[in-house]
């Protein structure tokens, strides 16, 4: 399957590719790690006239304590994500899911901005920093910004970054011992999750549950109210709207974010 | 646009389309045909390569995304009949059966074994789960990794064999019975 043509641009630096985004817009597409973007454009559901690759800025590739938070270089490949010893002391539920996402190929490619931008309700990353809380700075022409990641996702596959805004840095709070458990569910290797659950510091993320990733939020404010795991977890698929699709049905999609739920609050206890 | 790629120590450039994915630069501009296409959508790892020494899969990067990178094929890693140590492996366990998966599954297996020289055994299945081999030859496959690493390619399942331990395949649950 070839792409429709396009024209390809390799800024030398962030400024540059931003001044691209200023002037193309909505026909330029931004290229990270590509492997959400270019098995698209190869189905022709996508067919940007420029893409502008920013997969080498060396500016977008750190891992770093802020204060009391990490920051995290929207261009940081899984792959690194998943290796990182800062974050394995100070944010360890993100390498743990990271570590999952599709398989080695893919996470030599792809990044976490990519991911969060690209905002498919199935992918692993999105929910993982919502259950963190964490922030998304955006740069554009007006200047940056920070955005909350429970603001991030307005609806399926869209996120509220403008097309000449790119995503330069992800901040999540260090977590550090606080307990985290990250259960997926799927029936082959090397796929999406089924359903998935991030659970860290009493906070609950939901992947695949409706069209954005989601919060459990009756779940975590029965925990907060001192619930047991057991009544907690039974909570956890409400006020989602699962899809349905070949891999399952919304109602069992329902039991297992219940199911899922329980054994990440139990991990995570015990952690 | 003019791209220059590093091919098995060579250099090699040309005039391509932007959207000239780098699996077909390899095969129709180089004529290097070890790397095969099979599922065209990331999932098969047949056309597994290395870029930099770290494996991807070449139909899921475009020719201008490599443009001043290192790219190694199966041509490359070995020198004539001195077989690099993971093809020389793969020979001696019998870790192929129709072939096709061959090539990305030992670039792949290469790219495991620089992240991590000891891997156990589960450590090869998880390191290899983007490679499918429609003959389902794995046993053999994760046997001659795990040879190529100096290790006894039986002897985690001797152990296994011993005991009575739960496994589950990666990326799966492990589910009530964890721990």
């Amino acid at each position: 399957m070839i792409p429709v043509d396009f024209e390809y641009v390799r800024p030398e630096s962030l400024d540059a590719a931003l001044a691209l985004l200023a002037e193309h817009g909505e026909d330029a597409t931004v290229l990270a790690g590509g492997h959400s973007l270019l098995p698209v454009m190869k189905l022709r559901l996508a067919a940007p006239a420029l893409v502008v690759d920013i997969g080498r800025l060396p500016e977008l590739h750190y891992i770093r304590v802020a204060g009391t938070e990490i920051a995290i270089g929207a261009g940081t490949r899984h792959r690194d994500v998943e290796v990182s010893d800062l974050l394995a002391a100070e944010v360890p539920l993100l390498p743990a899911v990271a570590r999952t996402v599709g398989d080695p190929q893919v996470r030599h490619r792809g990044t976490l901005g990519g991911s969060l931008a690209h905002a498919d309700p199935a992918s692993d990353l999105p929910a993982a920093v919502l259950a963190l809380d964490g922030t998304v700075v955006l740069r554009g022409p007006r200047g940056q910004r920070q955005v909350p990641i429970t603001q991030f996702y307005p609806g399926v596959f869209a996120t509220v970054k403008e097309p000449d805004e790119l995503i330069v840095e992800i901040r999540v709070p260090r977590t550090g011992r606080a307990g985290w458990a990250y259960e997926k569910f799927t029936r082959r290797a090397n796929d999406w999750a089924i359903v998935a659950v991030a659970v860290v510091d009493g906070r609950v993320g939901l992947v695949n549950m409706g069209s954005t990733p989601l919060r459990a939020r009756a779940t975590e404010a029965a925990l907060a109210d001192g619930a047991s795991i057991e009544d907690a977890a039974a909570l956890a698929d409400q006020g989602t709207e699962p899809p349905a699709d070949t891999a399952a049905t919304p109602e069992y999609r329902r039991h297992l974010a219940r199911v899922l739920t329980r054994r990440a609050l139990t991990t995570a206890a015990a952690g | 646009m003019k791209v220059e790629i590093t091919v098995n120590g060579e250099p090699t450039g040309a005039d391509v389309e932007p959207r000239l994915l780098l699996a077909h630069y390899l095969r129709e501009n180089l004529g290097l045909k070890a790397t095969n296409i099979g599922c065209d959508t990331t999932s098969c790892g047949a056309c597994t390569v290395l870029v930099d020494g770290e494996s991807v899969k070449s139909c899921t990067v475009l020719a201008v995304q490599a443009d001043q990178q290192s790219v190694t094929t199966l041509e490359g890693l070995s020198h004539g009949v001195q077989l690099h140590p993971v093809a020389a492996a793969f020979r001696a366990e019998h870790g192929l059966q129709c072939g096709f998966c061959t090539p990305g599954m030992v670039l792949a297996a290469v790219s495991l074994l620089r992240e991590n020289p000891d891997p156990t055994e589960r450590d090869v299945r998880e390191g290899l789960e983007g490679n499918l081999c429609r003959c389902t030859g794995y046993h053999n496959i994760v046997r001659a990794v795990l040879a190529a690493a100096g290790q006894d390619p039986d002897a985690e399942q001797r152990r296994e064999a011993a005991g009575d331990a739960a496994r589950t395949a990666p990326g799966f649950s492990a589910g009530e019975a964890a721990g």
